[in-house]
């Protein structure tokens, strides 16, 4: 079994967003960088799937050179081969997602990970597209796995519920956070994925679909209203809420 | 002048209150673009559901059934919704960012080689141009997009745009066969576990969470009880689904569901910016918290500084007092 699982680099969750002076990204000075947390999901979905039914694992990123701390983060989980797809271009999902594919098609792998998100653009495009570009059956937001022969069926979050799909492999899974527990990197692990190389490649597609025009920051709210400092506020709130607030 | 192609999510047959959202973005959008609004719906037996989208301003609606479409599969039906996108001469696709609008969306754009901008908050149009606002880093920025393609494809945060209803429309129904094999379901849903019948946070009008100040699991009934007597439901932040109280799929915020309610009542709740990025776009937010400092009150429009635990009964004894006159 080929086992891929595709990786971006984020801002950390706790980022104070300011806007850079292009008006149209963040400033990204100060800004601490780490593997999205939904692709460790996907990580150790890859590296239990491996331990299950064999195989190679090889983790993919399409970015900056600090993309490759995603990889090195992915090595010190357990995955063995990195490729790096190195662009300074900023990139819209669809072009990201023609990338990997146009990478995957020489791979040929029989199952793909990918985050459900990116929580930099919150997209949740890039999975579901490579999947379509490479002519292969999707399953998105899951949280279950079981694998039999060559058919897969995934639990996948929805409204109010879950729905149990099946599809065939080759397939592309995009991982939910509780589907699985990612572990914490030993330091064997730390110190090899120091060492181990990572494959650089150049992108082979660069058009984007999508153009961001302008950033801004949400409209401060105006300061609420402290109703008071124990239940005898009730009543006022309650009466604040149907007759300025009109939502009861 | 193309057309703005409204997909209307239905479940068991029925148009999801999404579904209606939809419509009545794909009709704003066609009068401001000049183009005309055409409804799609896929199931297994519609049987006349989409005549009512006419008190949406809807006049056309394509229907596809077949036996097969009964449940939901990501590659049938992201291939016919693109055949249905081509056949209509359609340049605009709208979709609901719905966990199935999320899932089929990005494969009609790579079928279509179309742009995709996912869970808009805002659709307008300036001097020809749609120019989408959607949110990014979990609500702490927005960005105004714009779609080089000649298709666009946009799917709307479910109940931020709400459904208007207009007098005098009727609704053309026009049956297709969907040019589909069964190679095209690749990706099938064999079965839905509904969560007992529960109101999901993403789908309520009202929500109601709990946080690490309830003390414990055994005074969660508390908020239970109030979004019962709101017709709301609970959520929850994610300190407490650590903890074992609550399921996932009740966790609101950045790594769980990311709701925008009419009224969202965040009680024993901090506030911290991973919450806040799944409910900073609701409504009207009101906080209960014993911490005046608590950041959650700055994105409240109202706050009682106080015990939650002997709050909660007498707001819910209250709400059940007015309700019922
Ligand atoms: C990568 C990442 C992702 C995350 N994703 C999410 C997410 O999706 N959703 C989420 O919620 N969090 C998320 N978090 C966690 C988040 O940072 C907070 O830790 C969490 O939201 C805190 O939950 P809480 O408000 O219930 O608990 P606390 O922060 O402990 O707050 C409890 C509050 O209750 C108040 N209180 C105490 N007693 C009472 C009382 N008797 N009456 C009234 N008030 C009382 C306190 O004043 C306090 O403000 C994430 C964190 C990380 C690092
Ligand atoms: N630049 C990238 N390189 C590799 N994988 C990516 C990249 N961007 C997104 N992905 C993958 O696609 C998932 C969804 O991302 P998105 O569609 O951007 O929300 C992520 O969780 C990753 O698994």
């Amino acid at each position: 079994m080929k086992i891929a699982v595709c990786v971006s680099q984020v801002p950390d969750t706790t980022t104070k967003v300011k806007i850079g002076p292009d008006g149209k990204s963040i400033d990204p000075s100060g800004v601490t960088y780490i593997i999205n947390p939904y692709d460790e999901f996907a990580v150790e979905a890859a590296l239990q799937f491996k331990e299950k039914h064999g195989g190679e694992t090889i983790v993919v990123s399409v970015g900056k050179d600090s993309n490759k701390e995603a990889i090195k983060k992915s090595y010190a989980m357990g995955i063995e081969k990195g490729i790096h797809v190195k662009t300074d271009v900023e990139m819209d999902s669809y072009a990201v997602a023609r990338n990997i594919a146009d990478l995957l098609k020489e791979i040929n792998p029989d199952v793909i990970f990918f985050g459900k998100q990116s929580i930099d653009y919150d997209d949740s495009q890039v999975g579901s597209l490579v999947s379509e570009m490479l002519g292969i059956p999707s399953i998105t937001v899951v949280v279950g796995i079981e694998v039999d022969g060559n058919k897969i069926t995934c639990e996948r979050e929805i409204e109010g519920g879950k729905e149990v799909v099946e599809a065939t492999l080759p397939a592309a899974i995009t991982t939910q956070r509780g589907l699985n527990n990612p572990r914490y990197p030993n330091l064997k692990g730390i110190m090899q994925a120091k060492s181990r190389p990572i494959e650089e490649r150049q992108p082979t597609y660069t058009g984007n679909k999508t153009e961001i025009i302008a950033m801004t920051l949400p409209k401060p709210k105006s300061k609420g209203k402290i109703v008071g400092t124990d239940v005898s506020a009730v009543p006022e709130l309650v009466k604040l809420l149907r007759e300025e607030a009109k939502v009861i | 002048m193309g057309k703005v192609l409204a997909f209307i999510e239905t479940r068991d047959n029925k148009i999801k209150n999404s579904g209606f959202e939809t419509a009545s973005a794909a009709v704003k959008l066609a009068g401001e673009t000049g183009s005309e609004a055409v409804a799609f719906l896929i199931g297994s037996a519609l049987s006349g559901i989409a005549s009512e989208l006419g008190a949406y301003g809807i006049k056309k609606a394509i229907v596809t059934e077949d036996q097969r479409f009964e449940k939901y599969s990501t590659t049938a039906y992201s291939k016919i919704i693109a055949q249905a996108c081509k056949e209509s001469g359609a340049d605009v696709i709208l979709l609901s960012a719905t966990s199935m609008g999320k899932d089929v969306s990005p494969r009609i754009s790579a079928k279509l080689e179309a742009g995709l901008v996912a869970d808009c908050t805002e659709i307008k149009v300036e001097s020809g141009n749609i120019i989408a606002t959607r949110p990014v880093y979990a609500g702490k920025a927005m960005v105004d997009v714009k779609v080089c393609s000649t298709i666009k494809i946009f799917t709307l945060r479910p109940n931020v745009f709400k459904p208007v209803k207009v007098d005098g429309v009727t609704t053309e129904v026009v049956k297709v066969t969907p040019d589909i094999s069964d190679d095209d379901f690749k990706s099938q849903v064999k079965e839905i576990v509904v969560n007992n019948e529960k109101l999901d946070v993403t789908e309520a009008n009202i929500v109601v969470s709990g946080g690490r100040g309830l003390k414990g699991p055994e005074n969660f009934h508390l908020v239970e009880e109030l979004a019962k007597v709101l017709g709301g439901a609970a959520g929850a932040s994610r300190a407490i689904v650590d903890a074992g109280w609550r399921p996932h799929s009740d966790q609101v915020g950045q790594t769980g569901k990311t709701v925008a309610p009419n009224l969202y009542i965040a009680v024993g709740i901090s506030g911290a910016i991973q919450h806040l990025a799944g409910m900073s776009s609701s409504k009207c937010i009101v906080a209960i918290n014993k911490d005046k400092d608590a950041p959650i009150f700055q994105v409240a429009d109202y706050g009682i500084v106080g015990d939650a635990l002997e709050i909660l009964p007498v707001l819910t004894e209250e709400f059940k007092k007015v309700l019922s006159n």
